[in-house]
């Protein structure tokens, strides 16, 4: 607990978050979405968080490659490890989401697709990982594939469905982003702090998920 | 039948139904129940968080010692 007054933050806003998101003013009155718009301050922060901690691992990566410390790679695998939680709470969510605004549990569309095949290439990142037994070998194959999965990671989630021409999905393909359905602004009371939350409580899990496995490799090496 | 699940109804609101705590959690449908469930799940769960925390920064200490 060296510094913890982001943790506190981290539950604060997160708590905001619940409460706000549903009691706090809302458009619950588009379309097929209904009062489902309030899941955007829930199933979009997973995605956040996936992101920001993704972007960060790639960073540590960087570290280790240019330090051989293996510290750092162990921080960028518990970032990794716990992106993954949050992806698939992201897929999770979404696919419920989707069951009862669009009708389906999941649909070919350019950013469901993307997801998931984004999700499969850290999948491979924890398999390669776990296959290696030398542990500076592991550090380095692991790192380098972190590096090339990122851009391709990005690209799936972001770039390739805007790039489709349809798509059931917000802010991909030929659709609007919620951003220009919050006329008032009320989403966004809620929406970026209970995503910033979500963030450092994501950021908290993976330092716990470090010093959780820096103490193991200690204990081994004794 | 239904006159008397009637009154017992109204008698059952209107022995739990008291406080200003139970006034807001019958208003609006209810849904400040459900708000207070999630929060509860959360804190809990955060609170759990930090006492994880806690141990591992004991075990830190030890190792180092």
């Amino acid at each position: 607990m060296r510094t913890y007054w982001w943790k506190i933050l981290a539950v604060l806003f997160v708590t905001y978050g619940i409460i706000g998101g549903f009691l706090m003013p809302a458009p619950d009155n588009i379309g097929i979405l209904g009062k489902t718009i309030r899941n955007l301050n829930f199933h979009v922060p997973m995605w956040f968080t996936m992101i920001i901690l993704l972007f960060v691992s790639v960073i540590y990566s960087l570290m280790y490659l240019s330090s051989g410390d293996l510290k750092k790679d162990n921080m960028s695998s518990s970032m990794v490890k716990v992106a993954m939680l949050f992806g698939l709470m992201g897929l999770a969510t979404g696919s419920f989401w989707a069951r009862f605004t669009w009708g389906t549990w999941w649909i070919e569309d350019a950013k469901l697709n993307g997801a998931a095949i984004a999700m499969l290439i850290y999948t491979a990142y924890y398999i390669l990982r776990n296959s290696i037994e030398d542990e500076i070998k592991r550090a380095k194959f692991s790192s380098v594939y972190n590096l090339f999965a990122f851009p391709i990671y990005i690209v799936l989630i972001i770039v390739y469905p805007r790039m489709a021409e349809t798509s059931l999905h917000p802010a991909s393909g030929d659709t609007v982003g919620f951003s220009t359905l919050d006329l008032d602004n009320n989403l966004r009371k809620v929406f970026y702090l209970s995503g910033l939350g979500w963030i450092l409580m994501g950021v908290w899990l993976s330092t716990l998920k470090y010093r959780l496995t820096e103490l193991k490799r200690k204990n081994e090496e004794i | 039948m239904r006159k008397y699940s009637i009154l017992l109804l109204a008698l059952s609101l209107s022995a739990v139904a008291q406080s200003p705590v139970d006034e807001v959690m019958y208003s609006s449908g209810k849904i400040y129940v459900v708000v207070a469930v999630l929060v509860i799940i959360f804190t809990l769960l955060a609170a759990y968080l930090v006492r994880l925390d806690k141990k591992i920064t004991a075990l830190e200490k030890k190792n180092e010692a």
